[in-house]
């Protein structure tokens, strides 16, 4: 039977008729019998020693069944930081160890950011149990605390951590060639601070969770707004809460977005897993926006230093980059690896470079804790390098396309070795950017900026051509780099009697349409249609154990697990099918849905004989176990590289200061594509992250109080539709060798590319006043408008 | 005190006892058992909560179940009728204009206000009429354009 | 986000309304549209213990004309003020400025009364009653009373209103054909309030600006008139380099609040670029 063409087809999704029916399954949704509603605690103060927690008042409210502060969890350790820095682990680059610093799900010395729970409030209604904890009364001794980055080493600051002195949580470095020739033959050397600021995530959906224990068996299900359960199991039971892992199931149903911030195991979560256990009822929590600006893992917020060497012709001879990256207050799961490994390693960009050196200090603060944020040190690489290029090409006098021509790496397929570790599977950076000045006429535009100049009117472009590093990971690698867990993936395809398929992946869709994508992938491998293919994820109780979904990794290793296992089971059909036919397996080939014998067609079996013969295996192969179901782990053996060319057009308002996108145009290599209406989507929503970073988000704390000052939706502006234009997107295809699929990763690169795209067009507006850089995002009008009457006042 | 309050919800009758301060979109939720509506921030930003009241779109985390006492509310659960979808549904479907899906109820249930009050929008005109509807994945493209063919198909070209 | 608990009293009339702002004094507030007050009560800044829902009381909605008066009950929400068709014909400001407030979700809710008697000092709608020249009418036990927009704004959040009166009707002059008006707003990217707005109302006499009625939100703690800027402006030719000059003086008198979304060297920058682009736009109109 032919089935139409799916890899590359732009399938409807699959998901799509629940969510827009109401009918979507999130974990504000759940309702149990006897379930209880628990309400947290938290400090007030940035910083501050806890005294006494009284909870007589709070216990005694009607309606609540139990309070519990930090001493009542004995036996509970630390959240775990599963990245480590040591050099008698032999990581690379380390000079100053790690200090891993506690993190008690429920403070009882110190708290050290605004939001840090100390109590948890349990009643059989959310309003009792708000009411009640506000009964609670804790008797703080506020301290001085320090938020600031570049202030956090700084002697006097206030002390995050008592082993972390001068609040250094770590030193590290990256680099290859000769650093020091490369500045010294330099013709020109440009300098710069680059500061990319802290942001909050802000899923729509915010952090949830419902834990059940079943006194009976001994059983926990834990219900999360996770990304990858099978690591929040782990972490939790192994860690955390020391009760086997075999009675713990974590189910992550419909999640309302990540971005990162729900990869991570959150005291919550861990509290009422621990609470359920001793009330013996099941727990819900969910987060209010304001919690989740103070308790979601943010994003971003490093101070750096770069210069680049260059040769009076624009070759990139050297890049010098020393960034301080802001922890936070704790070690959040994975917060080492981000400033480090995923930054570092992208300094080379899509150029030849004579040489490079990072140097990364990461600090503590009385701040929410960092971690991974859509891009995850990319878009912080990214940035400073393509902020760095227009620096360079402005001080060489030279058009900023053309430095980038200039040192593109040559097209390449394979291999390309960086100074800084990786080695990149294969590039045409030329290519995509060709492409870009294609569908936008560069000459055409400079000619008109020059006339709106002559008006009073302010328009500028900005590229960016980037490359970022997915697919994570290759377990021994990211293992020899620090990581605490491998980095593979799982991929199971059960095969039914009657010829159904469902498919299990280690992979959590929450926004990526998975379940469609993975139905396709494995419906084309075998040849059957598509809705003969159902795919589950999200649920440790039904799944192989997976690592989820982050890091733009789940089609290439996702996608390559359930890949592997699909050709097992062709593999095992083919046995199946030799024996119904009576010929030798080896003459067996699939096609169009049927096995059959090699030059001889209408010697044939189909694929639905062949699954029911699996399971009633009558006239079956000696020695072979009967039924048709495989699963396959894939680990990777590099990661992939997407990359692209991005141009942004903009005008500024020269009386206000105020930023308009006139035009966004993105050219993205993501390898092979499985259903480009979905990749677009993709590329969409990281161009809007991307651009807001650059225009109008920020997390900003207050110096002296430590508070965060745009703590909701009113004073943090993520984008609405009246901001934004429609994106002009095209694509080269450059398969990776690195999986059989072909397949890059695409879900960060929209990010990743846009922010300097957007920061690079304001300074080309600004150009013509003498305007070469500017420090700090994001560029809100007043921030805009000082620079340029600094500008003008200068000329 | 409680009060006695009944809400007309998709043309069915909740009656329910409920303190004055619960709100709105927790009666649809918890009480009515509907949760399609969802809630996503608690400063009235997001519009993940939109419903329609007596016909207008509106957040129901900022009004009152006791202030919507007797009256005709429509939710997502009841676009589709008789088992179709509304062709906003359709559209958003066939256009791609949802992710993870969380912010789609409350944005299909402003579409379906802009487009009555504005049967052809330009594109403009949706882009300002979305501006309580915030979406975190989709960069609104998609979103547009669903609205557009939306439009399209209800203006019965 | 749940609101600390209160009792919740239904009117049906002012009266009825009346008697129990007597009755619970400083311990009622009024719930009108609920789109100012329900979201300080779910934060708990605001815990009133009587809530007073007048959102069902008779005649306080509408807008009608009465000679060559508009007046709009108190209880009209923005949507139905930005959809007037009689407003547009007769006041057109009123539906400009209500279509800047908000979302389309909040303007179906919204009350023009209960914006007004919050006063939040970036607002729409004070900027407007100013340059309009509004006149508030209040009811309260001993009866009724007229107050001035000039007089009504007192500070921060504060109104002429006493705790026992309740507003309930919004007069304004419908303008003639030499009346022309703009407003003109440079809104916080994330809340959508005022960080600067400036409400103008030119009489004009040819292609003279006989008088300017001007009124300023956002940028400092109440709304305020730009007498400098009328006074600056009254009888002179509205053409660019007049209403430049006269610009120049739209930061007097404002006690201009510095924030995240600017120092006060660009607020008061954003004071005259607005004031400017609000006469310009009023003047351009046919």
């Amino acid at each position: 039977m032919a089935t139409a063409k799916l890899l590359g087809a732009s399938v409807k999704r699959r998901e799509d008729p629940r969510f827009m029916t109401g009918k979507g399954n999130y974990t504000d949704d759940l309702k149990l019998p006897g379930m209880t509603y628990a309400a947290f605690v938290r400090s007030p103060h940035a910083h501050a020693r806890i005294g006494k927690i009284d909870t007589a008042k709070a216990a005694a409210y009607p309606g609540v069944v139990a309070v519990y502060t930090g001493k009542d969890m004995t036996g509970v350790n630390s959240l775990p930081c599963g990245w480590d820095l040591r050099k008698d682990k032999n990581i690379p680059g380390v000079v100053q160890d790690l200090v891993m610093v506690p993190h008690m799900p429920l403070s009882s010395d110190v708290a050290r950011h605004v939001g840090d729970p100390v109590a948890v409030v349990i009643a059989d209604s959310q309003d009792a149990a708000l009411d009640a904890a506000e009964l609670v009364s804790v008797q703080w001794e506020p301290l001085s605390s320090v938020t600031a980055t570049d202030r956090a080493t700084q002697s006097g600051a206030a002390q995050v951590h008592a082993g972390a002195p001068g609040n250094v949580a770590f030193k590290w470095e990256l680099g290859g060639g000769d650093l020091d020739a490369a500045f010294k033959s330099a013709d020109v050397v440009v300098k710069k601070r680059i500061v990319n600021q802290r942001l909050v995530a802000n899923a729509m959906e915010p952090r949830a969770c419902v834990a059940r224990f079943e006194d009976s068996t001994g059983e926990l299900t834990l219900w999360v707004t996770s990304q990858n359960p099978h690591v929040h199991r782990l972490l939790m039971c192994a860690f955390v809460l020391g009760i086997p892992e075999h009675k713990v199931r974590v189910i992550a149903p419909d999640v309302g977005g990540g971005f990162g911030s729900k990869i991570f195991l959150y005291n919550e979560e861990v509290v009422c897993s621990w609470a359920t256990r001793k009330i013996k009822r099941p727990i819900r929590w969910t987060a209010t926006r304001r919690e989740a600006y103070l308790t979601d893992a943010q994003g971003r917020d490093h101070v750096t230093d770069a210069a680049m060497a260059m040769s009076k012709d624009g070759k990139i001879l050297g890049f010098h980059v020393k960034t301080t990256a802001n922890l936070g207050a704790y070690l959040s799961t994975f917060a080492p690896a981000v400033p480090t490994f995923l930054y570092g390693t992208l300094l080379n960009g899509v150029y030849v470079m004579g040489a490079i050196k990072c140097e990364v200090t990461g600090v503590f603060t009385n701040t929410t804790a960092v971690d991974a944020y859509r891009g995850a040190g990319r878009p912080e690489a990214c940035y400073v390098i393509e902020r760095m290029i227009d620096v360079a090409a402005a001080a060489l006098k030279m058009d900023p396309a053309d430095v980038r021509k200039k040192n593109f790496i040559p097209k390449f397929s394979g291999a390309y070795q960086t100074h800084v570790a990786v080695s990149y599977d294969s590039g045409d950076y030329a290519k995509a950017f060709d492409r870009l000045l294609q569908m936008f006429d560069y000459k055409k535009f400079r000619a008109e900026q020059t006339e709106a100049r002559k008006k009073g009117r302010y328009l500028g472009v900005g590229f960016s051509t980037y490359i970022e590093a997915c697919s994570i990971a290759p377990s021994k690698l990211v293992g020899a780099l620090g990581a605490g867990a491998g980095l593979y993936e799982s991929g199971k395809v059960r095969v039914h009697p009657t010829g159904g398929v469902t498919v299990y992946t280690g992979s959590h869709s929450h926004g990526q349409g998975h379940e469609t994508t993975f139905a396709q992938l494995v419906a084309d491998g075998l040849q059957i249609p598509m809705d003969q293919v159902e795919v589950v994820h999200g649920d440790t109780g039904l799944i192989p154990f997976g690592m989820g979904t982050y890091g733009s990794r789940s089609a290439s290793v996702g996608g390559t697990a359930l890949h592997m296992s699909v050709d097992k089971i062709k593999e095992k059909g083919k046995k199946i099918a030799a024996h119904l036919l009576e010929a030798s397996a080896s003459d067996i080939e699939y096609v169009g849905g049927q096995f059959q014998v090699r030059g001889a067609p209408g010697k044939a079996v189909p694929f639905g004989a062949v699954a029911l013969t699996a399971y009633v295996p009558h006239n079956y192969p000696e020695g072979l176990e009967p039924g048709l179901e495989e699963t396959s782990f894939y680990d990777p053996s590099n990661f992939c590289f997407p990359f692209g060319a991005h141009a942004c057009v903009v005008e500024i308002d020269p009386d206000t200061g105020h930023v308009d996108i006139v035009r966004y145009i993105a050219v993205d290599d993501v390898g092979n594509v499985i259903n480009p209406m979905i990749v677009d989507g993709m590329v969409h929503g990281g161009i809007a992250q991307g651009v807001a970073q650059a225009l109008w988000e920020g997390a900003v704390y207050d110096d002296q109080s430590g508070q965060l000052v745009t703590g909701s939706l009113m004073d943090y502006a993520i984008p609405k539709a009246d901001m934004l234009p429609m994106y002009e997107t095209d694509r080269t295809e450059t398969p990776t060798p690195v999986n059989p699929l072909g397949v890059k990763g695409a879900g960060e690169t929209g990010t990743i590319a846009s922010t300097p795209a957007v920061m690079n067009a304001v300074v080309d507006a600004l150009a013509g006043f003498g305007v070469d850089h500017i420090e700090t995002m994001p560029l809100t009008p007043e921030r805009v408008w000082m620079t340029l009457q600094a500008a003008k006042s200068k000329k | 005190m409680k009060k006695s309050v009944s809400i007309t919800i998709n043309g069915v009758k909740h009656t329910h006892e409920v303190e004055p301060r619960l709100l709105l979109v927790h009666f649809i939720r918890e009480l009515a058992g509907l949760t399609g509506t969802h809630v996503g921030c608690d400063t009235s930003q997001c519009g993940a909560c939109t419903i329609h009241l007596n016909g207008q779109a509106v957040k129901s985390c900022t009004m009152l179940a006791v202030q919507a006492d007797g009256a005709q509310i429509k939710t997502i659960e009841g676009m589709a009728t008789d088992g179709k979808l509304h062709p906003i549904q359709d559209a958003f479907w066939e256009k791609h204009g949802l992710q993870c899906g969380f912010c789609t109820p409350g944005m299909i249930m402003s579409a379906a206000q802009l487009l009555e009050r504005y049967p052809k929008p330009s594109e403009d005109q949706i882009r300002h009429q979305l501006e309580g509807n915030l979406c975190r994945c989709t960069g609104y493209h998609n979103i547009v354009k669903a609205i557009q063919y939306a439009a399209e198909k209800m203006a019965g070209k | 986000m749940y609101p600390a608990q209160f009792e919740y009293h239904k009117a049906s009339t002012v009266k009825e309304a009346l008697d129990l702002l007597g009755k619970y004094k400083d311990e009622a507030k009024l719930l009108a549209g609920g789109h100012s007050l329900l979201p300080a009560m779910k934060f708990r800044l605001a815990q009133p213990k009587h809530l007073i829902d007048i959102g069902k009381v008779s005649g306080l909605a509408g807008i009608k004309e009465d000679g060559g008066t508009l007046v709009i009950g108190a209880m009209t929400t923005h949507h139905d003020i930005e959809a007037s068709a009689l407003l547009k014909s007769k006041c057109p400001l009123l539906p400009e400025v209500a279509g800047h407030i908000g979302d389309p979700m909040v303007r179906n809710m919204g009350t023009i009364g209960g914006s007004l008697a919050h006063a939040d000092p970036a607002a729409d709608w004070p900027a407007a009653a100013i340059a309009l020249g509004a006149e508030m009418v209040a009811e309260g036990p001993k009866g009724k009373r007229t107050i001035k927009a000039d007089d009504f704004f007192k500070g921060l959040l504060t109104t002429a209103l006493a705790d026992d009166e309740i507003l309930t009707e919004i007069r304004v002059q419908a303008g003639g054909a030499n009346v022309k008006s703009a407003y003109a707003k440079f809104p916080h990217p994330a809340s959508r309030f005022a960080v600067v707005g400036v409400a103008a109302v030119l009489t004009m006499d040819g292609g003279k600006i006989a008088k300017a009625s001007i009124g300023i939100t956002g940028a400092g703690t109440k709304a305020t008139r730009a007498k400098g800027v009328e006074a600056a402006i009254a009888g002179k030719a509205a053409d660019a380099a007049s209403i430049q000059a006269a610009a120049e003086k739209g930061a007097d008198g404002v006690d201009v609040q510095a924030d995240l979304q600017g120092s006060e060297e660009y607020k008061k920058h954003l004071l005259k670029v607005f004031s400017k682009r609000a006469i310009e736009a009023a003047a351009a109109k046919k």
